[in-house]
C-alpha cells in the first residue's frame, strides 16, 4: 500500500528521470508527473520556484514523497520514503 | 539528422579523445534523442539532463559534450548523464557511482 503522495519533476530528456520513473512504475507506485521542459515559460517559472524550495540544489530528477524530497535517481531512498521492501 | 547518424558521427570523433559512448545502447540513444529534441528546441545541443535557459550564452557549458564531462570521466569514469564515459567504466573496472552535479547551483536554474 503506498503510503503518501508521489510527485516526480522530470525532464522529458533525462536518463536519470527516465530511470526513475520506470523504477516507480515497476513497483507499482502512482505519481504525478511534471515535465518541466515541456512547459510555457509562464508555468515553467512558477513550477521552478517550487521545485527550488524543495530542492534547494536544483537539479533533476526531483521527487516529493510525502514529506521526503528525494534528489536523483536513488532507489534506495525512495524504497525507503515509499516503504518498498 | 538521425539517432544513428548522430551516434556514428559523435563516436567517431570522441573516442580518440578517450570518451567512449556508455555500453548501454538503449539508453545512449534515448540520450542522443533528447540531444536531437534541444537541438529542436534551442538550436543548439543541450544536455538532456538538464534544464537548458534557450540562451545560448548561458547554456555554453551545458551544449554537450559539456564542460563538466571532463573532470567527471576523470573522476568518476562517466559524465553527468551516463553518456559518455571511460573505457575502464565500460569494462565494470570502476564501481558505478551516481554522479553528482558539478555546474555552480547559479547557473542551474535561470529563473
Amino acid at each position: 500500500m503506498q503510503p503518501c503522495h508521489v510527485k516526480v519533476y522530470s525532464l522529458s530528456t533525462c536518463s536519470h528521470c527516465k530511470d526513475t520513473k520506470e523504477f516507480l512504475n515497476q513497483c507499482g507506485v502512482d505519481y504525478d508527473c511534471v515535465e518541466i521542459d515541456k512547459l510555457d515559460p509562464e508555468k515553467r517559472r512558477k513550477i521552478l520556484e517550487e521545485i527550488k524550495r524543495l530542492n534547494p540544489q536544483c537539479s533533476f530528477p526531483t521527487v516529493v514523497a510525502g514529506d521526503q524530497v528525494i534528489v536523483g535517481f536513488k532507489q534506495d531512498e525512495l524504497k525507503e520514503a515509499l516503504g518498498i521492501k | 539528422m538521425n539517432v544513428e547518424q548522430l551516434y556514428e558521427i559523435l563516436k567517431k570523433a570522441q573516442e580518440p579523445k578517450g570518451f567512449y559512448f556508455n555500453q548501454d545502447k538503449p539508453r545512449v540513444f534515448d540520450l542522443l534523442q533528447g540531444l536531437l529534441t534541444n537541438k529542436d528546441r534551442y538550436g543548439y545541443m543541450a544536455c538532456p539532463c538538464r534544464l537548458a535557459a534557450a540562451d545560448p550564452d548561458w547554456d555554453r557549458d551545458i551544449i554537450c559534450p559539456c564542460v563538466y564531462r571532463e573532470p567527471d570521466v576523470a573522476e568518476y569514469g562517466s559524465c553527468y548523464c551516463n553518456l559518455y564515459v571511460s573505457r575502464a567504466w565500460n569494462a565494470g573496472e570502476i564501481p558505478p557511482v551516481y554522479v553528482p552535479e558539478r555546474r555552480p547551483l547559479e547557473k542551474r536554474f535561470r529563473l
